[in-house]
Order: structure tokens, then C-alpha cells, then sequence
């Protein structure tokens, strides 16, 4: 079977379009499966949907990719009152309503009044950009549903003007999902998914390098062995982010804390030193410092 | 190609449809596959996979569809015995990583060369080995190595050696576990599943602005301008969650009091009650059981209409006289039996599911769990993604 992969590859639709690859860059550390799955979604022109834990990447890798194939990026932030339409585009009719009422004479022309959405900037661009929509699923359900036709044939109709919009050339489309709804199967079947696994703790070390470069390895070991022993805490509502872990980090290094102090409070004060930036709810603080009562009465 | 793998991601409930198939033929045409057994694992993955409760599964479907491919050559084959454990080098991270108590523990276990010895045999059995994986080195699992709190990293071999690499592959780690549909759940993942009860209705005061009915209106009234208001949207369903406490629940507390977090943050009308193995004439508002917050069945009955849902959260397991017996009861006296009290509630009550933490596959061991399952018309679901899921979807339907 392994053979019948050689087949000279049919990529007559792909001519011509230089195959970038991302292989992640000088500050973001990408992971294989990760590369493969953007590298999918760059040379078959399709989206990429990518989920996770909140604060592992999600949003930065679009910034990433952008940055490292030397696209721009276009974001689309979208929210509980986001509609489809208006990343198309919208008609401003109460401009247009106004102007009419003091006779100006731009009103004649209704494509004044056609204000572009982010997917028609896309479009239109010069250089395929990359196109980030952010947190799909706080939108309404049928929010993916109505961009299925957009996103798959890449062109859409305007009513007022009469015109349709088609993609120049394809953008690069990544789409993040904090996971709040489903999004519908048929939207789903036209994408690459790709789950950003929480780092291990060897990602994890090539990551603080990225962001930190050279700093103390034994401050680091002692960090690193404090996070994930309190990401393992059963019952924390909610459990630490890579991104909590480097602005800790920061602040360790800002107040200088050294190693020694992150050793103690294994042996007895259970309490890591700054961890407010880590624990970000009352109840997580309060179950630590009982944990950490009981565990000194005990010790 | 790969028909044969796409027929069993299906088969096991991954779903794939034929146009992501044909995604991955397309991929692998553009050259994207690389002739590398891992990319592909990561291309297939993105291609076939669209959520991640379903990459566990397709992790294993994965290996059971490759496995013949992927027999490592011969003389890797016997990586035990060609590339010999580094066992100063395990020696040392045991050193740097274990406390005293474990240590100690390994030496109960028969000290550090009998463990050198099974990871040896564990290795060994583990070529030949297709399925289960509570054995695997690496998953950290319930093998020992894992139990005993080896960092799983250490008893990664492969990283290390360089040569036995192909004994562990990357779906083989099943790294995506946690998020399979059928294991327990956490409190996001269980409001997640909450939200299937979401139906919106227009109810209350009206205070926000109908702009559709506005224009119409207006234009109607010749361009004289006519508000229409109408109420906003609410979650109107409405909730009655009954909580079994105590006694044999002491081991599924935790797991309740999270369905119960998720529970509360989902719906404005919920109401809780407790009770303890199971309901009789009266229904309690704090687990504590006092007679102050003791409130009348019947009058539970009474107070709520039949819109309301009743989801009763429970292990169902008692002694069988608890359910049908008069005075079967272990906290009171009850004049009429379990079953008569569970039989009212249910009628008047038509939308009602049972949602059981005790994994489905021991139901059958218990009578009680019968007769209660029985009683719900097989409505009884396990407290997991899968089993919340067709609660909910059976309470809107």
C-alpha cells in the first residue's frame, strides 16, 4: 500500500501557486501534527479549524502563519451578535435615508452606502492574505451555516450593486472555536481540524525559550515542576494556561524569585509565590490554601 | 486507497463522510502524505477528525488499520534485546524524580531489576499486542511504571535510545483520552451538553426593539414613525433536578456536584432537591437533611406544572425493599413504597430522564437499577458526554 502513495501527484489546479510551507517561526514553537494540518489547509485552500484550551495559541498561530508565509492577516473577531452578512458586506440605508433627506448627491450611487465586510477585504486583497475568524461558536449557530457557500467557492453576490464578489486569489482561512457550540457537520466536513493539545512539558521548555531566551534553567525546572503540579490538582475550576505560565514567569523574573523559593513550597508552603497570576478564581485560591493547611498540619 | 481504514474510522463511529475521503486522496496527491507514516497519521487526522472527543477512537482504528504496515524490520524487532534499557540512565532520572515513599514502593514491588525485568517483558508483549492498552508503557496508565510516578517522558525508551522509536507510536500514546465521548466529563464539557435543553421564548416585558416590525409598521403609517417593542429572548426551560445523596453517592459526589455547577449556570429556573436512595413523601433542600428544610412530595407535585423537566441524579442501587416494600425505607417510615412515590413523580412529570454516574455496563448487577430503569421506560443515562447528550436530546423531544 505504502507504495501506491508514489503516484505522481495531479496538481494542475495547484500550478503556479507557490507552496509555502509553515514550519512555525522564530516565536512560536508549532508542533509536527500542527505544521501538517496548516500545511494542509495552505496547499489545498481550505479552512483550518483549530480548538484547544483557552490561552494555548489559538488566535497567535493565525498571527504566526501570516507572519511566517509574509501574508497579511485579516481578523475577523466575531461575537455573540456577529451575523454572517456582515463580513460580506452591509448596506448602510439610514446613511443613505439621511443623505437623501439633506439632497446630497452621493445617494444616487447605492454603492456608496455598501460598506465591505472583512471577507470581501479578503477577497479583494492584492496577495492572498490570511484570514483569521475568531471564536466561531460565540456567534449564533447558524452563523457557520451562512458562510458555507462563501467560504467554500470563495465569492458571493451583492444584491444592491448586482455584482458578485470572487476571491483573486484564495486566502488562507483559520478559524478558532473555544468549543461553546457545535458547529454543524456539513460546515465542519469543509475544513482541516487541528486540537492544540496542552504542551508536554519538552514543548513546554522550547516555548519559555522562545519567549524568555537563556533564562535561569534552574528557575525554569522548579516553575515547570510547580505549573504542572498544580494543573494535575484535582478539582481546580479552572486549570492554568500556557499563557498564565509565561506571565508568571515574567513576574518571577521581575520580582527576582529565585529557584529556592519555588523548592520551599513543596516541602511546606504549598502556595507557589505570585500565584495570582496563575489561579484566576476565588474558589481555586481558597481549595489551594486549604490544601495547603492541611498538607502543613500533616507535614 | 485506504478504503479499507476509511470503512472502519466508520464503522467505529468517527463518521467521516466521502468528501473528506476524497480531501485526503487530494492531500496526498499534492505530496503532503511525505511517505512519512507519521505526517500521514497527522494528515489523515486533520482530514478525517472534526472533533476531538473522536481522536481517541480514530487513534486506535488507526493502529488496528496499519499495524501490518507498520511491523518494524527484524532486527529492530528485538529492540529489547538490541538496544539494552539505558539503565543508568533510568537509574538516575529515578534518583532525580522519585521521593522516598515511591522508592520505597519500588522496592515492595521487588526492587529496581525486577522492574528493569517487567518493563523488558512489557516491552516484549507489547509487539505483539492489538488492543486494551492498560498495559502500554508510555500511557502511564495503570502499568505500574505509570502507577508508581515515573515521569511518563522516562518511560518513553524510544526519545532516549533513538532506535526503539518504532515500539511506541504516536497514536499508540492515545494522548486524546481525556477527551473521548464516553469517558467522565468535566464542568465545561457538561454545560456543553446543558445547552441541548436551551429553548428560547419571547417572555416578560417588552424591552427591546422590533426593527423589522418597526419599518413595516411605520411605512404602513406613511412614514410616521411606529415603535414596536417586543420582549427579549429567554432560556424558558425549566428545570426540577432531584439529587440522590449519601451512602453508596459518596463515590460519585464529585461528579454530581459538577453536573449540579454546570446545571446552575445554564438555567435561570432550576430548582434542586435531595434525597436520599430514593424519594418518598418528603424531598429535602439541603443535603443535610434537616427537618427545616424537609418539603412535602406531594407538594412538589403540586407546585410545578408538567413543562418542567425532571432530571433525578442517582446510582439507583438500594436494597430492592427500598423501592417496593412499605417502610422499606432507611431514614423514615413510609407508608406507601419507593416505587409508588418514583410512579407519581414520573407521571407528573412526562419529560423525566434518571441520569446514573455508575458506568452503564454495571446497571444490569443491580436489581433496584432495573426496576428504576424499567420504570423510566429505559430512560436511564450514564454520567458521561454520550449519556448526557441523549438525556438532554430525549427531555426536548
Amino acid at each position: 500500500m505504502a507504495g501506491s502513495w508514489g503516484r505522481a501527484p495531479d496538481l494542475g489546479y495547484l500550478r503556479g501557486h507557490a507552496l509555502a510551507r509553515f514550519e512555525g517561526t522564530s516565536s512560536f514553537v508549532a508542533t509536527d501534527d500542527l505544521k501538517v494540518a496548516v500545511n494542509a489547509a495552505v496547499s489545498l485552500q481550505r479552512p483550518l479549524l483549530i480548538k484547544g484550551e483557552p490561552g494555548t495559541g489559538k488566535t497567535v498561530l493565525a498571527q504566526e502563519v501570516a507572519r511566517a508565509l509574509g501574508k497579511d492577516l485579516i481578523s475577523w473577531h466575531v461575537k455573540s451578535t456577529t451575523k454572517a452578512q456582515q463580513g460580506l458586506y452591509e448596506y448602510d440605508a439610514v446613511s443613505r435615508l439621511r443623505d437623501s433627506q439633506l439632497g446630497d448627491a452621493r445617494v444616487h450611487d447605492i454603492g456608496n452606502y455598501i460598506i465591505h465586510g472583512k471577507l470581501w477585504d479578503a477577497f479583494e486583497a492584492q496577495n492572498a492574505p490570511v484570514l483569521l475568524i475568531d471564536e466561531i461558536d460565540k456567534a449564533d449557530i447558524e452563523f457557520p451555516n451562512d458562510l458555507l457557500l462563501e467560504l467554500d467557492r470563495m465569492e458571493f453576490f451583492v444584491y444592491e450593486t448586482r455584482q458578485t464578489i470572487k476571491a483573486k486569489q484564495r486566502p488562507v482561512i483559520i478559524i478558532t472555536s473555544n468549543n461553546e457550540k457545535e458547529l454543524p457537520d456539513a460546515f465542519l466536513r469543509r475544513c482541516f481540524f487541528h486540537y492544540i493539545k496542552f504542551p508536554d512539558r519538552e514543548t513546554m521548555e522550547r516555548i519559555v525559550e522562545v519567549h524568555y531566551p537563556g533564562m535561569k534553567q534552574l528557575l525554569l525546572r522548579e516553575a515547570l515542576t510547580a505549573f504542572y503540579e498544580l494543573r494535575e490538582l484535582p478539582g481546580l475550576k479552572k486549570r492554568p494556561s500556557t499563557s498564565e505560565f509565561l506571565d508568571w514567569l515574567k513576574l518571577l523574573m521581575a520580582e527576582d524569585i529565585g529557584p529556592e523559593l519555588l523548592r520551599e513550597k513543596s516541602t511546606g508552603k504549598l502556595i507557589p509565590p505570585l500565584h495570582g497570576a496563575l489561579l484566576k478564581n476565588e474558589q481555586d485560591v481558597h481549595l489551594f490554601e486549604r490544601l495547603a493547611f492541611i498538607h502543613r498540619r500533616g507535614g | 486507497m485506504f478504503i479499507g481504514f476509511f470503512l472502519a474510522l466508520r464503522a467505529a463511529g468517527v463518521k467521516p463522510s466521502l468528501r473528506e475521503y476524497l480531501t485526503l486522496q487530494e492531500a496526498m496527491q499534492a505530496g503532503l502524505g511525505d511517505y512519512d507514516i507519521d505526517t500521514f497519521y497527522y494528515l489523515a487526522r486533520a482530514t478525517l477528525v472534526k472533533e476531538e472527543r473522536f481522536i481517541d477512537k480514530f487513534d486506535r482504528v488507526f493502529a488496528e488499520s496499519f499495524k501490518g504496515i507498520l511491523q518494524p524490520k527484524p532486527e529492530a524487532l528485538n529492540g529489547v534485546e538490541a538496544t539494552p534499557l539505558p539503565e543508568e540512565w533510568l537509574r538516575l532520572q529515578a534518583e532525580k524524580l522519585l521521593t522516598d515513599a515511591e522508592k520505597a514502593e519500588i522496592e515492595a514491588l521487588g526492587g529496581f531489576e525486577k522492574l528493569m525485568e517487567t518493563l523488558a517483558k512489557r516491552l516484549e508483549e507489547q509487539k505483539a499486542r492489538h488492543e486494551g492498552g492498560s498495559k502500554w508503557i508510555g500511557t502511564a496508565g495503570t502499568s505500574p511504571f505509570g502507577a508508581n510516578g515515573y515521569n511518563p517522558e522516562g518511560v518513553r525508551i524510544g526519545q532516549q535510545t533513538g532506535r526503539n522509536r518504532a515500539a511506541v507510536k504516536i497514536w499508540d500514546q492515545r494522548a486524546f483520552r481525556n477527551l473521548a465521548a464516553d469517558v467522565e466529563i468535566g464542568t465545561r464539557n457538561m454545560k456543553l451538553a446543558l445547552r441541548r435543553l436551551r429553548r428560547f421564548a419571547r417572555e416578560g416585558a417588552a424591552e427591546a426593539l422590533d426593527l423589522a416590525d418597526t419599518i413595516g409598521s411605520t411605512a404602513r403609517n406613511a412614514g410616521f414613525l411606529d415603535l414596536k417593542m417586543v420582549p427579549e429572548r429567554h432560556n424558558a426551560v425549566k428545570l426540577l433536578l432531584l439529587l440522590d445523596i449519601g451512602g453508596s453517592m459518596d463515590d460519585h459526589i464529585a461528579l454530581s456536584e459538577q453536573l449540579f455547577t454546570a446545571a446552575k449556570g445554564e438555567f435561570k429556573h432550576l430548582v434542586h432537591l435531595y434525597f436520599h436512595n430514593c424519594p418518598y413523601d418528603t424531598l429535602w433542600t439541603d443535603a443535610r437533611f434537616r427537618s427545616a428544610d424537609a418539603v412535602p412530595t406531594y407538594d412538589v407535585l403540586h407546585k410545578y406544572d408538567p413543562s418542567w423537566k425532571l432530571i433525578f441524579i442517582g446510582d439507583a442501587a438500594m436494597s430492592p425493599y427500598e423501592l417496593i416494600q412499605p417502610g422499606g425505607g432507611i431514614s423514615s417510615w413510609n407508608t406507601e413504597s419507593g416505587q409508588d412515590w418514583l410512579r407519581r413523580l414520573v407521571t407528573a412529570f412526562p419529560k423525566s430522564v434518571w441520569i446514573n454516574p455508575v458506568p452503564e455496563k454495571h446497571w444490569n448487577y443491580t436489581q433496584s437499577t432495573k426496576i428504576i430503569r424499567d420504570m423510566f421506560g429505559n430512560r436511564m443515562y450514564g454520567l458521561t458526554l454520550e449519556g448526557l447528550d441523549a438525556a438532554m436530546h430525549r427531555l426536548m423531544h
